[in-house]
């Protein structure tokens, strides 16, 4: 049986930690605005880009770049993005599953090369939840990126895409897919797999002749070229926006359970310590009336 | 055709710019062109350096770091990797930027030093473009 004392201790810690994880909601809250409010930023710049390229796309040869080469695989990448702090809830746990699926799938497919045989799988990470998952499996991993999120920063992608396409340009691996959180609303955040490369030929616009008598500078092709792997890079940082919203918003939820839970057990201990502090009181009353008694005869 | 350009800046980051003006300069792949209403449907990459828009007896400089101009029939807009106007430029980190780059430049292995001598040229047109030593 916990004494009083010991159930008023339970008491306090339990606050202690209601205190924190309630405070550690507001910050993700606000988190989360900050996200949501980078990821409006991105959206004129990402939707104007869609429609030069496709824009571009028309007058440009689409063989010449080496981007939208489709090549037999023999090598894929796949680029995790998971966070670099924990305390929320499912988040990274259920990018890696997703990851894992993926690779189990992936490595099942047989190289369409000539010389056959499986395929190879490199896995690249970013966030320390990811390094940590991967070295408790002794799987290794290609190349890890950690400590982005927080402010990304667009350079810290730009580096971090560079790598990957030229990865990809050297022929060192001949398709590369992204796993992140897609943020649907607070509540719901949807693991997605994106192909990031072979970059799939974008649409030619519809009215051919808007752009009829364009003057470029340097070439229409140049200019494809060079925006390509922009394109790469926007949807490499939108990936991480988004994978950063449902972060805060999987930590906030997380966060909010753990207030409400900690709500009820204060509760019930407290329920518990009354309940023991009038257990002792009545054992109380009860030796001073036995003691009465024993003082009358 | 209208008399002024409509002068439209996204960035990643952001809309940086968006208003009327009556002309703006910027440096192309292909060196410094101007764009006053009624230009030719023009396309065209821009390098680091500093554009200008005047307006209503203003010119505003902004930097631009990296971009893709399009001249079409209303004005021009522009994407950029990053871009600022030239007051809101934090000139102390440029000089750091340029700073760190020197010395990286220095003992530059040469890996290092394509983007040791990027991130000097952006330090160096940043200040520049601050301090309205350009153009």
């Amino acid at each position: 049986m916990a004494t009083l004392r010991d159930i008023q201790n339970r008491i306090k810690a339990v606050k202690n930690t209601r205190q924190i994880t309630s405070a550690m909601k507001m910050v993700a809250a606000s988190k989360l605005r900050k996200a949501q409010s980078r990821m409006m930023d991105l959206r004129p710049y990402a939707e104007k880009m869609n429609s030069v390229i496709s824009g571009l796309s028309a007058g440009a040869d689409l063989e010449m770049n080496p981007l939208l080469a489709k090549r037999p695989t023999k090598a894929i990448e796949v680029l995790v993005i998971t966070s670099d702090r924990g305390l929320c809830g499912a988040f990274n746990s259920n990018i890696l599953k997703s990851a894992q699926a993926l690779v189990g799938d992936l490595s099942k497919e047989d190289s369409d090369t000539v010389a056959g045989g499986p395929v190879e799988i490199n896995i690249s990470t970013v966030g320390k939840k990811a390094v940590d998952y991967y070295k408790r499996r002794k799987i290794g991993l290609r190349q890890s990126w950690t400590g982005l999120s927080g402010g990304i920063e667009y350079t810290r992608i730009q580096e971090l895409t560079n790598n990957i396409i030229e990865r990809y340009t050297s022929e060192a691996v001949d398709r590369v897919y992204v796993v992140y959180n897609m943020f649907k609303n607070v509540v719901i955040q949807k693991v997605t797999v994106a192909k990031l490369l072979p970059v799939e030929p974008p649409e030619a616009p519809e009215e051919e002749d808007v752009k009829a008598d364009y003057i470029y500078e340097p070439s229409e092709q140049a200019l494809f070229d060079a925006l390509l792997p922009k394109n790469v890079e926007v949807q490499i940082f939108r990936a991480m926006l988004e994978s950063q919203a449902s972060e805060e918003a999987a930590r906030m939820t997380a966060m909010e359970n753990a207030t409400k839970s900690a709500t009820e057990m204060i509760d019930a201990l407290t329920l518990k310590y009354n309940k023991a502090r009038q257990a002792s009181i009545t054992a109380e009353l009860m030796d001073i009336v036995g003691g009465v008694e024993a003082l009358k005869d | 055709m209208a008399e002024k350009l409509k002068l439209e800046i996204v960035t990643p980051t952001g809309l940086v710019a968006s208003e009327e003006v009556d002309e703006v300069t910027a440096v192309g792949s292909e060196g410094e062109f101007g764009v006053v209403p009624g230009h030719a449907p023009f396309v065209t990459t821009l390098k680091v350096g500093m554009l200008t828009s005047k307006g209503d007896g203003q010119t505003v400089r902004y930097f631009v770091n990296w971009g893709y101009a399009e001249v079409g029939p209303d004005g021009i807009s522009v994407l950029a990797d990053s871009s600022e106007k030239s007051e809101e430029i934090d000139v102390e980190r440029a000089k750091a930027a340029r700073e760190r780059a020197e010395e990286r430049l220095r003992k530059a292995d040469d890996i290092d030093f394509v983007r040791a001598e990027a991130a000097l040229e952006r330090a160096i047109t940043r200040i520049g473009v601050a301090e309205h030593k350009l153009g």
